[in-house]
């Protein structure tokens, strides 16, 4: 996903300047996506370059507000149409974290895995626990960003789950003569 | 004081070679107010774990307190009225009888444990009520939704005096919205004073608590949650 494209809808509601337009985007995504005032202007001087808005003149505060043009509205269209490739988002570090964790000597790759679904579980805790403490006020935008956090957490643990059972039958065959981790990690017998 | 305290607990099925260590030395507790879950894979040791917790079953070596009574030193019949008055139970499926009506399931453990009749029905309306489900207090369980009849196992589970609540995946076949509205009200109840065991495979529902804790091959292999909890510095590390 684009700033670019977030800042576009933002201006389909109306024109708005730099301050006012990094406000709506971090209040349509519930603050989960900081932006930075010199993000929002780099990305609207290349909007402004490519003909999707323009400017319009300072007023009496010194801002300059923009507004999105007929161009603008046809990129728009095409994104909300266009459903999001995978393959465009930035690379996993996680999983590339945890391929070079198998073949690097001397890694404790289940504790890597556990370390790992610990720290989702916990952060997955931390979201629920926002979405209960803001049931009544909770606006319907806002939900579906947390939601959208969640489930992707959710499938983080499902992943690191499916990550932790294909290892245990990778070392149970007895192909995998060096560097077999060692059965009884240093963490195992932590208690709650 | 806590609800549940399980301290240093075995449980082997079987002897000699057949042997299965279904817990290997498995210390959790439970205050009141707290819902801890417990994730892990099948046969990693969850059911044994609630079972223990339910004084279903009792550890070949350890202990279990429930509200501060040793299970291994009850008679059967205490070990009963244990579970009758201190826990409650909300299961996948089969929660409900089919042949009495919403009240009279909630109302079922207390008449068993000798309540009136009418004050117990009394205390099963009050306690529908508490679940949002007033209105629904005549209607039996296939005339509600899944959702409902969850929500009326977990109504039955917390009535009187109980103040353990032992869920077992609680959201099994429900769709995902009446799933969270399940652990939603779990979550209330046990904001309200009950102490809660969850188990379940799913980390969205595991979310819900307080506590995370994941289990291996019958021993606690880590804990997700506040980072700084009092008997967590105290406990010693065994």
């Amino acid at each position: 996903m684009s700033i670019r494209h977030g800042l576009l809808a933002l201006l389909e509601r109306g024109p708005m300047y730099g301050y006012q337009l990094r406000a709506a985007f971090e209040e349509s995504t519930g603050a989960t996506w900081p932006l930075n005032i010199g993000q929002v202007y780099t990305t609207l001087n290349r909007l402004e370059r490519d003909g999707l808005v323009r400017p319009l003149p300072e007023n009496d505060g010194g801002q300059r507000p923009y507004e999105i043009t007929e161009s603008g509205r046809a990129e728009l269209a095409v994104w909300f149409a266009t459903p999001i490739n995978r393959t465009d988002r930035p690379r996993d570090e996680l999983a590339i974290k945890l391929a070079l964790a198998i073949t690097t000597p001397g890694v404790d790759v289940k504790a890597v895995v556990q370390t790992q679904r610990t720290a989702t579980m916990r952060a997955l805790q931390e979201y629920t626990r926002l979405k209960t403490r803001d049931d009544d006020g909770l606006d319907l935008p806002w939900r579906l960003v947390l939601d959208a956090m969640i489930f992707q957490a959710e499938a983080e643990v499902r992943w690191l789950d499916h990550c932790e059972a294909s290892l245990v039958r990778h070392t149970r065959t007895p192909r995998t003569p060096s560097a077999a981790p060692s059965p009884a990690p240093a963490h195992s017998e932590v208690t709650s | 004081m806590n609800v549940l305290e399980i301290r240093d607990a075995y449980r082997v099925h079987g002897t000699g070679e057949a042997a299965v260590h279904a817990l290997r030395g498995v210390t959790l507790t439970v205050a009141p107010g707290e819902l801890v879950a417990v994730m892990g894979p099948s046969g990693s040791g969850k059911s044994t774990l609630l079972n223990l917790a339910g004084g279903l079953d009792r550890p070949s070596r350890g202990d279990v307190f429930v509200e501060g009574q040793q299970i291994g030193r009850m008679s059967r019949r205490q070990l009963a009225a244990m579970r009758r008055r201190s826990i409650g139970y909300v299961f996948q499926d089969l929660n409900l009888l089919p042949s009495l009506t919403a009240a009279e399931n909630v109302a079922l453990p207390l008449e068993l444990d000798g309540v009136g009749v009418r004050k117990a029905r009394q205390l099963a309306v009050a306690a529908l009520g508490e679940v949002g489900l007033g209105d629904l207090a005549p209607r039996f369980p296939d005339e509600m939704s899944g959702g409902q009849q969850q929500r009326v196992a977990i109504a039955r589970a917390l009535i009187g005096d109980r103040r353990l609540v032992l869920a077992d995946e609680p959201t099994g076949a429900l769709d995902s919205q009446t799933g969270e509205a399940v652990l939603r009200l779990l979550r209330t109840r046990v904001d309200a004073g009950a102490a809660g065991v969850l188990v379940t495979h799913e980390a969205r529902h595991a979310a819900w608590a307080d506590r995370v804790v994941f289990l291996r091959d019958g021993v606690i292999v880590d804990t997700s949650g506040p980072l700084t909890e009092p008997e967590q510095l105290l406990e010693p590390a065994s």
